[in-house]
Order: C-alpha cells, then sequence, then structure tokens
C-alpha cells in the first residue's frame, strides 16, 4: 500500500508498505530517515522516539497505515522543528536534507547553535551526554518535547519523561545535565 | 494482509462483521509487538485510530463513560478526580511514550493478567461498553468480563466501544510490583477503592490469577468488620489484627504461577502486603477527609 503523510514539515510518500510494517521501518527503510533508531522493537527502549500529530510515541509500535495523513517529526527534523517554534517560518526539511543530515554546529563550541542543531541537540553535546549514541536521538526528541510543555523542569520531571528511554552506556547523569543546561540556557535566552 | 481504515465507529463494527478474524489496533502496544516479532500474521488489521468517538470521555452522574481509545496520559491528566484509583494505575503504564497512544481498551481487549488497568476496574466498578453491527450494543460487567488468560466475553463480531467506570466516592489506591517504576510488567498489582456511599470494599489483584480477580471474600470479611465495628461513622483506625485478616484473605484470593518475573508464593505475599497498604492509606484518606471537614466547621 502507499502511504501519505508529513515527515518533518514536508509530505512525504511511501509505495510498496506491507500493512503489517511500522512507521519506524517505512521512515528507516522506505524514506531513508535512519535517524530514529531501530533496537528493540516493542517498545521498551524509546530509540525510535518520534513526535505523531506533536506527541511523542514509539515508531516502532505505530502500523504504517496509522500514519497515513499525519504529521511525523524525527530527529532529523529536530532543529527545523525548534525554529519554528521560536520563529514561527519555518518551511520543512527537505528529505534530501534530512538524509544528509550532518552536525554542522560542531563539537566543542556553542557558535552553531541554531544553524543545524536543536538548543537540545547543543546541549547533549556540550555536556557530554552522547557516548555510543544508539539511544540519543530518542532521547533528543523525548527531551526537546519535555522542555516545550515544561521549559523549567525538575529533576523528577526530566527522569519522568525520560523514563521510556533506556541508555546503556552513560548512566544517565550526563543526560539528566544536558536537559537541565538546555532549559537554563533557554531561560537565560542564550 | 489487508489494512482496513474506518473512518467512524459504525464503519468499524461494519468492517468487523464482514472480518471476524480482522485484528484491531489502537495504541500498538500489544499488536505491533506480535507482529514485529513474527508472532502473529493476522490476516486483516483494523485500525482504529480514525474513529474519533473512541478518544472521548463523557461525565455522567455516576460514572465516567471512558472511550476505549483514550489514552492514559489523559486519564491520569484529566479524570483523577473521577477516577483515582485508574489515573494511577495508568501512571503505571510503560513510559510516556506508551501512555501517549495506549488506552483501556487495549488493556481489555489484551485481557493480559497483568494489564495495569484491570485491579482499578474491578475494584472501582465498573461495565464494559461492545457493540456489533448485528446486535447493537451490550454491557458487561468488568467482573464477567475477564474469562481465561488473554480471554475475554468479546464476540468474534464484537468491539468495544466504551468502559463505564463508576465515579469515586471515596479514596481509592493501587500499588504495583515490578523491578523499576517504568516499563515494567506488573509482578503482581493490587487496586483497592472504599465506597462510603455503599459501605462497601472493593478489591482488584492483577498478575496473581489466570484472570484478574476481586478478593471477594476478603471484601466480605473487612465489610462485616467495618460495619460490626461501626468505622464507616466512628472513622477509627482500623485494628491490625482486621488489616493483616484482610491481607490473609486477599493472598488467599490468588492463584499464581511461578515465571519469569516472580514465583507463585512470591506473588501471594507481595499482594497481602500491598492490600494491607493500600487498605491503610485509603483508610487513612477517608479518616483525614472527615477531620479535614471538621477543622473547616
Amino acid at each position: 500500500m502507499r502511504v501519505t503523510f508529513t515527515v518533518n514539515g514536508r509530505p512525504q510518500e511511501a509505495d510498496d508498505v506491507w500493512e503489517g510494517e511500522s512507521l519506524l521501518y517505512v521512515l528507516r527503510e522506505r524514506l531513508g530517515l535512519p535517524g530514529s533508531k531501530n533496537a528493540c522493537e516493542q517498545g521498551e527502549c524509546g530509540s525510535c522516539t518520534v513526535r505523531l500529530d506533536g506527541v511523542p510515541v514509539c515508531s516502532c509500535l505505530v502500523a504504517a497505515g496509522q500514519a497515513e495523513g499525519r504529521d511525523v517529526v524525527t530527529v532529523e527534523g529536530l532543529a527545523d522543528h525548534a525554529r519554528r517554534r521560536s520563529r514561527g517560518d519555518s518551511a520543512g526539511t527537505p528529505l534530501d536534507e534530512a538524509k544528509g543530515w550532518r552536525a554542522e554546529g560542531g563539537t566543542d563550541s556553542r557558535a552553531g547553535a541554531g544553524t543545524g542543531l536543536a538548543p537540545v541537540q547543543q546541549a547533549f553535546i556540550d555536556a557530554g551526554a552522547v557516548q555510543c549514541g544508539f539511544c540519543t536521538p530518542g532521547l533528543l526528541v523525548a527531551s526537546d518535547d519535555l522542555l516545550e510543555r515544561n521549559p523549567n523542569p525538575s529533576d523528577a520531571d526530566i527522569r519522568e519523561a525520560l523514563s521510556g528511554n533506556l541508555c546503556r552506556c552513560t548512566g544517565y547523569e550526563k543526560i539528566m545535565d544536558a536537559v537541565r543546561l538546555a532549559a537554563a540556557r533557554r531561560s537565560e535566552g542564550v | 494482509m489487508d489494512f482496513l481504515r474506518p473512518a467512524s465507529w459504525e464503519e468499524a463494527l461494519a468492517a468487523k462483521a464482514e472480518h471476524p478474524t480482522a485484528v484491531p489496533i489502537a495504541g500498538g502496544t500489544d499488536v505491533m509487538v506480535e507482529i514485529n516479532f513474527d508472532h502473529r500474521r493476522p490476516e486483516y488489521l483494523l485500525d482504529l485510530n480514525r474513529v474519533g468517538d473512541l478518544y472521548e470521555w463523557e461525565r455522567g452522574e455516576d460514572s465516567v463513560r471512558l472511550g476505549a481509545s483514550v489514552p492514559y496520559t489523559h486519564i491520569m491528566e484529566q479524570l483523577r478526580a473521577e477516577l483515582p484509583g485508574l489515573a494511577l494505575a495508568s501512571h503505571t503504564v510503560a513510559s510516556p511514550q506508551i501512555r501517549n497512544r495506549g488506552g483501556v481498551g487495549g488493556n481489555l481487549g489484551t485481557a493480559s493478567p497483568a494489564g495495569d488497568a484491570h485491579p482499578a476496574l474491578l475494584a472501582a466498578g465498573a461495565e464494559v461498553e461492545v457493540a456489533s453491527a448485528a446486535r447493537g450494543t451490550r454491557m458487561i460487567p468488568v467482573d464477567d468480563f475477564y474469562t481465561g488468560v488473554k480471554r475475554n466475553a468479546l464476540r468474534p463480531d464484537e468491539l468495544i466501544r466504551a468502559v463505564h467506570v463508576k465515579k469515586a466516592d471515596g479514596p481509592q489506591q493501587y500499588s504495583k510490583v515490578g523491578t523499576r517504576n517504568a516499563m515494567v510488567i506488573a509482578v503482581c498489582a493490587f487496586g483497592l477503592a472504599l465506597h462510603p456511599g455503599t459501605r462497601t470494599v472493593r478489591t482488584g489483584i492483577g498478575s496473581a490469577a489466570p484472570t484478574p480477580v476481586r478478593a471477594k471474600a476478603a471484601e466480605e470479611f473487612l465489610n462485616a468488620a467495618l460495619e460490626e465495628g461501626g468505622s464507616w461513622d466512628n472513622r477509627k483506625t482500623i485494628a491490625p489484627s482486621v488489616a493483616q485478616r484482610f491481607a490473609d484473605l486477599c493472598s488467599a484470593a490468588c492463584n499464581p504461577i511461578d515465571d519469569v518475573r516472580g514465583t507463585a508464593s512470591y506473588r501471594r505475599h507481595a499482594v497481602g502486603v500491598m492490600a494491607r497498604r493500600t487498605l491503610t492509606w485509603a483508610w487513612e484518606s477517608y479518616r483525614g477527609a472527615r477531620r479535614a471537614t471538621e477543622g473547616a466547621a
């Protein structure tokens, strides 16, 4: 079947989709967006987290056909999503650009913030919250959603919001630091 | 596999009547895992995401008619006052991502003994509203809904429309045992509701028998003890011996198995502990409510 939906602000079509396929599979294998990671395929790890009509969900638990006509934001479109949120004037991320996504802001300075990275992505880099990186896309999408809903979260709020995202490297402390950092920068207007 | 995409409740019922083997999918928590792992290849998937009615709830005089697909997130955030037990149970479901999509209809449809909503529904008192194109709507008391391990009273052409949960008329509590707070399938769970209006206590036990069950002998014992002591009126502390007997009877209502999550004897023990604790919490809150009223007067 064909699935037509919006991905990162642009209309997209996926063809020859098997009816039992997950949204995650469509994103990765049909549209060439491997940012959302495929790990547990049972909703346990959160590494496939995307926004579906604005709400964070495990894309491995969404049947492809359920995404028909709906709006999906993946980690590749997170920077654009953040820009749109703050300025309200972005045209979305074309598929080619999303496929060729690079962290063009560099790894050790904040100079690049606002170009290729969402503030929460820059904060993850600056706080050293990325180790092997496999859980990172899901954590970024979940963290960005948390800060959108709650710009000033307590530690308990952060733990709750990230409770569906497993990281086996960092022990979560750096991830907590990163979310606190992103929140602090936002409240300082950096 | 065919993907059926009804746009309305009527269309959904017609599709289910035409294809009784169709597997309904809403939040996907259970169905997608079975498909992802190749445990199940249904001939038809019946997508309920487009049926808007299933995402609505109505507050009635005595109960809340909760649409089958209302996400747990909304129950937690918007129905805590009316359905405190179910709101607590909803908060223990998996993770925010899952709670954003999953609803009570899925828990009922899967009818796993470990479904988090069941003990809260049993304790509060609930009826499941199901419907078919041929015979219309019927109401199934939740006590009669669970018929076996992952079996329920639904007929092949029926779908779950809503669950009517009695609005709380007293404190409710919910407790669940697992290795961590999030992303845990219950080792066992316990729901308890005080119903001062009828002077009764109701319970629900999860994951400690082939189906979710009430501890009826424990309820009867406690109802009699509270009546005899005049406790609903004088609101005295429940004697430790009464709480312990209640806990023992709750343990006795279990019929658990040993599995990877825990042993049968652990489950029996833990249900007793949860029964005593939830009773104490709920009763203290019942007592506190009067103190608050008196303080204001």
